[in-house]
């Protein structure tokens, strides 16, 4: 596999949320404005770049028997560096995510891709590979808060789209909401493919 | 190069030393990290202080004052007491805790109150920060002006659908000004926070 192909690979075709359907917990959750999206989205990004790369690194002097031991403490290690740096230059942000940034630990993308990418390829293939995940994960996840951000609060990225006061479909910012966002775009995106044999 | 065979030593070993690695990189990141974590959660904590005061010209760090649990900031003009700022907090929210900052006038008057940390549903609780709900508290006294919903027999119009979130709101703005009067409204107590206290006593009048 071609290192460009391990990047493009995860913004479509083997896309994190739409395709593999990993870590949808922060799918469901976080994405109810389009901030809130978007950095959810790069936080886990940049998780992922972090944690491959590194494992990629690593990888021959990790006995096979204690690999995912080393891998939580790795990706544990990088999301509280990003926690970190949230907390110190984003405060803003870090305050609409709360919770779910220490939860990217458990997000089983990132210890997925470790698992069936970074131990086996090398360094700058395991860094395109993050970050197409990671975008293909932010895309998926702006594109859900967008839906559900003008349905359920009328407005585009906090721009209101309506006049003050008039009534949205609350539904679609409670977590029914997101469900039902995430199961039609899922079924959108199948039919694309469809029609387009990817 | 083959990957390192799984006996016990080498399991010790490379679990060690990777282990000690991200202690190392985490301590080099908090360590970086810090003042400007410091400084940013300071910063929020100005901001919401000056939003809330009437214009003062004294640094209400300096009057930081802690009672049960609450946090009050006095704000002085040319020595003379106009307000102060209590960081309350309320636990009967939606989603459990959330915190606000509200402004008092000497008299007890609400001047302002800005929602400092909340995680309400969006689109229900979470609209407690729009003008509409917020901005009805600004210039009534809690002394005529009931701190309950209407629901609940009280002067408060509710946010729609988020009867729980707007009780909440009450309960906290409640909590500091039972507070505020308690131990501020008195000459005695604000004169410790100040140093004027024949001044402070004019104000109380107000």
């Amino acid at each position: 596999m071609s290192n460009m192909k391990a990047f493009t690979n995860g913004l479509i075709k083997e896309n994190p949320t739409f395709v593999l359907v990993l870590g949808t917990c922060p799918v469901l959750a976080i994405t109810t404005t389009g901030f809130n999206g978007v950095g959810m989205g790069l936080a886990t990004a940049m998780v992922l770049v972090l944690s491959n790369v590194f494992i990629s690194l690593v990888k021959d002097y990790i006995p096979d028997k204690v690999r995912i031991a080393v891998f939580i403490t790795v990706i544990a290690t990088m999301v509280t560096v990003v926690e970190l740096l949230m907390k110190a230059y984003t405060p803003g942000l870090y305050k609409a995510l709360g919770i779910f940034i220490p939860l990217i630990i458990v997000n089983c993308l990132v210890l997925g891709r470790a698992e069936a990418f970074a131990q086996k390829k090398g360094v700058w293939a395991s860094f395109l590979d993050g970050l197409g995940m990671g975008l293909g994960f932010t895309i998926a996840l702006t594109l859900i808060s967008i839906v559900r951000e003008i349905l359920g609060n009328g407005s585009f990225f906090t721009i209101p789209l309506l006049p003050a006061g008039s009534s949205t479909m609350l539904l679609f910012i409670l977590p029914p909401g997101a469900f039902l966002t995430f199961g039609l775009l899922f079924a959108i995106m199948n039919a694309l493919k469809k029609k387009y044999k990817m | 190069m083959a990957k390192m065979e799984s006996t016990l030593k080498n399991m010790v070993l490379s679990l060690t030393l990777i282990s000690m690695l991200m202690a190392a990189l985490l301590g080099t990141v908090y360590t970086m990290t810090k003042a400007p974590i410091e400084k940013a959660d300071k910063e929020k904590e100005i901001s919401a202080v000056k939003e809330v005061l009437p214009a003062y010209d004294n640094d209400p760090m300096k009057t930081k004052k802690e009672i049960d649990g609450l946090t009050f900031y006095t704000g002085t003009k040319s020595g003379q007491v106009v307000g102060c700022a209590v960081r309350t907090f309320t636990t009967k929210g939606f989603a459990g805790r959330f915190d606000l900052m509200v402004g008092f006038k000497p008299n007890g008057t609400i001047n302002k109150i800005a929602v400092l940390e909340q995680k309400e549903t969006p689109g229900l609780g979470a609209k407690m920060t729009d003008s509409k709900f917020i901005d009805q508290f600004n210039e009534k006294n809690p002394a005529v002006f009931r701190l309950k919903v209407k629901k609940d027999v009280g002067d408060v119009d509710a946010i729609s659908a988020a009867t729980i979130s707007s009780r909440a709101f009450c309960d906290g703005v409640q909590k500091a000004y039972d507070l505020y009067m308690k131990n501020f409204a008195k000459p005695v107590v604000a004169g410790a926070a100040t140093t004027d206290t024949v001044k402070v006593k004019g104000g109380q009048h107000e």
